[in-house]
């Protein structure tokens, strides 16, 4: 495993355009927690995005060149992590079926995927994080995201990681594994279903009686703190890393400070 | 073929969500039958290897196709079958009108059968002033109120109890008025009544198949009504409508195939009926057809072999895509416009309509792999999905406005260093203007989103600004 021998492993962070644009506290969190975790951390400037826009449009020549950029941005670290697992899955799993058959790249590609991770699972699976030291009273439920649930196996190492900040009650949201409706461009191409989709997911985290919902990806989060909000709900929206690395001084998501 | 209304997909599904009847029923029937194939699974240590095998047969099977073909044929014919081949929809309904004329019927009983929607052989049938009569319960629900199918295994799942009881009283005009119709048993029970002297009358019986098996020449059928055993062995003629991906080599491919069939479509862990049927009646058999005729449609999947659309033949058509799909359990099957709905349709759709007609299938997904996930044949749902977008786009059909505004953002996303220095001038001021609320609950060009939901602001300045300033030893 790359830099598994090295005292401090060099870690690019892959901020995501999310994090990047809107929730720059997302990016601190995990800054910190990869730091506590003892890792160096570095976030290269070339990168923006991960490509999914251009991909899930079926615009497949945009997104190998950006596919191209972000894995020349990062050859030389040893770990890629990011704070979303569907970024992360991109990366992980969709840069290299996208370049397979490019003589160029196929094998970038691979090396690059090898080392890629979503925040929290890289935390707890290779950085063997048990605990994290953070304090926090509040009532909070979780929502898998897709890609990180599916296609990364992200499900224990939140919650475990959860169970261990002092004072928060974790409370499992029925169907915490089926869909919030955001989708990325879907969101905004199919707003009728979309919002079909999210009214029943709010419904199901207002009756847990949480006064917080958490999750690993901002656009899922900012989909459902959107509908909350404009419901009424006073439920606060969190990014995860935010509750681990105990990075609250910003207003929830959507929320005035 | 039956129409198709997916072209106006947007207005099919702003219909859905506001039909009450159709919410209501949606709540109740899809999430009880994701919650059984849960259970089936988890009762099943072996479920998952076995959802390889069952990927590896279709895969020998679809790779070595025109050889099944042929031996199914053979053995078919040498159980006494006439096999059929129809290139097209209209061949297929041309055999069957056929048969129906040679036969001289006048009363046709009808097996549940996606193949005759597809071919939408009903009113082709009645044209020629047959009496259709679909004995699959769902199926003679939707026939009697003018309907399609709105799901591949539960056709008539976007009705509630209380609909089926008032067609009932209204159409069953010969049965006592003060009859007790509230149990599900009690609709069956009438259904059964009205249904038994037809399956006397039939002249003609036409199933669908699950699988063909090559070894044999058997087809098969599974059902929980008994409706089909009656409609294939009362009639003196039997006709079976199947498509060329119905095709399994042997009998122990298929016991590994209704395994998983049964588990994935209703958690049952095998139906209340398998019946396995191999040429019409002989010498010496007590009951059983006169004739019998398999008609096998391609309509157009025999060039998805050769495309990277291949994967969607493995299809067993259980139907847990649907299921388990947000996008399905939202609004139903009828939305998606013809006669396959959900994952399984926004791939096969595309393919047998064409793209254009059909384009928004493949684009209303989120992509949350869930259909992929419970799939039993292991069908990469998205992926082919994605495949269609690649098509639509490359041939200039994604809407104007969608590809002008991608391509603005590609060309920044492509470019690093415009990319951020656009972002350090936009996201701070879009951070002001949303400063008060935290949110904004209406913004130019993002109606999609915020008729629906507030958008959240952004904090301040973008990450990469924040992290230079740190690394310059600037505090946050």
């Amino acid at each position: 495993m790359p830099g598994s021998g090295k005292a401090r492993p060099r870690v690019g962070l892959f901020v995501t355009c999310l994090v990047d644009l809107f929730r720059p506290s997302v990016g601190f969190a995990a800054v910190k927690l990869l730091t506590d975790a003892g890792c160096e951390v570095d976030v290269p400037v070339r990168q923006t995005c991960c490509g999914q826009p251009a991909y899930n449009s079926g615009d497949k020549a945009t997104t190998e060149a950006i596919a191209q950029l972000t894995i020349a941005a990062f050859e030389a670290h040893d770990y890629v992590v990011a704070p979303s697992g569907s970024c992360a899955g991109m990366l992980k799993l969709h840069y290299p079926a996208l370049l397979k058959g490019d003589p160029a790249w196929s094998a970038r590609a691979a090396a690059f995927a090898a080392k890629v991770h979503e925040l929290v699972s890289f935390l707890v699976n290779v950085r063997g994080v048990s605990t994290v030291d953070a304090t926090l009273e509040a009532r909070a439920t979780y929502h898998d995201s897709c890609s990180g649930l599916r296609e990364l196996g992200v499900r224990e190492q939140p919650r475990k990681l959860l169970r261990s900040v002092k004072g928060l009650e974790l409370v499992e949201l029925t169907d915490a594994d089926v869909c919030c409706g955001f989708g990325g461009t879907f969101s905004v191409k199919y707003p009728d279903i979309s919002n079909a989709i999210v009214e029943r997911k709010a419904e199901h985290i207002a009756a847990t009686g949480a006064d917080m919902l958490l999750a690993g990806d901002l656009g899922c989060l900012m989909n459902m703190a959107g509908k909350l909000s404009r419901q009424g709900r006073k439920i606060a929206v969190r990014h995860v890393a935010e509750v681990l690395a105990g990075e609250l001084s910003d207003p929830a998501i959507g929320e005035s400070p | 073929m039956s129409a198709i209304t997916s072209p106006a997909f947007k207005d099919n599904v702003r219909a859905a969500l506001q039909d009450r009847q159709l919410q209501q029923a949606l709540s109740e029937v899809a999430p009880g039958l994701a919650a059984r194939r849960g259970a089936a699974r988890a009762g099943l240590p072996e479920f998952e290897a076995l959802r390889d095998r069952g990927r590896d047969i279709k895969d020998h099977t679809l790779a070595h196709l025109d050889l099944y073909l042929e031996a199914f044929e053979k053995k078919a014919g040498e159980a006494g079958s006439h096999v059929h081949f129809a290139p097209t929809a209209e061949d297929a309904r041309q055999i069957v009108r056929t048969i129906c004329r040679d036969a001289k019927a006048r009363v046709v009983t009808k097996g549940k059968s996606m193949i005759s929607e597809e071919i939408g052989l009903n009113p082709c049938l009645e044209a020629d002033g047959l009496e259709v009569v679909e004995t699959d319960l769902g199926e003679y629900l939707i026939q009697i109120r003018g309907e399609t199918p709105s799901h591949i295994i539960a056709p008539a799942i976007h009705l509630t109890q209380d609909q089926v009881e008032a067609d009932f009283r209204r159409l069953h005009t010969g049965l006592p008025a003060g009859r007790q119709l509230v149990e599900p048993a009690q609709l069956v029970a009438e259904a059964r009544q009205i249904l038994r002297e037809k399956f006397i009358a039939a002249d003609v019986g036409i199933t669908g198949a699950n699988f063909l098996i090559a070894e044999t020449g058997s087809s098969v059928i599974v059902t929980n009504e008994g409706n089909g055993d009656l409609t294939q062995s009362l009639p003196k003629v039997h006709v079976v409508l199947a498509s060329i991906e119905k095709l399994v080599p042997t009998l122990e491919d298929t016991n590994t195939l209704i395994r998983l069939l049964a588990r994935s479509a209703t958690g049952q862990e095998i139906s209340t009926y398998t019946t396995f049927s191999t040429g019409p009646r002989r010498a010496a058999d007590p009951d059983g057809p006169e004739q019998c005729h398999i008609v096998i449609l391609d309509n157009g999947r025999a060039e998805l072999l050769g495309s990277e659309f291949r994967e969607v033949l493995r299809c067993i058509r259980c139907g847990a895509c649907m299921n388990h799909c947000p996008v399905y359990t939202a609004i139903g099957g009828h939305a998606y416009g013809w006669v396959y709905p959900g994952p399984i349709g926004a791939v096969l759709t595309p393919a047998l309509i064409g793209v254009h007609s059909a384009k928004h299938l493949p684009n209303a997904s989120t992509f949350c792999g869930r259909c992929e996930e419970v799939c039993p044949m292991k069908i990469p749902l998205p992926g082919l999905m994605r495949h269609w977008r690649e098509e639509e786009f490359s041939s200039g059909d994604t809407p104007l406005l969608y590809r002008l505004g991608l391509r603005a953002w590609a060309a920044a996303a492509k470019r690093p260093r415009l990319y951020h220095a656009l972002a350090r001038i936009g996201i701070p001021l879009l951070a002001a203007l949303g400063r008060r609320r935290g949110a904004f609950r209406r913004l130019p060009l993002a109606g999609g989103w915020t008729r629906y939901r507030d958008l959240a602001a952004p904090q301040s300045r973008t990450f990469q600004a924040l992290w230079a300033d740190t690394k310059a030893g600037v505090p946050r």
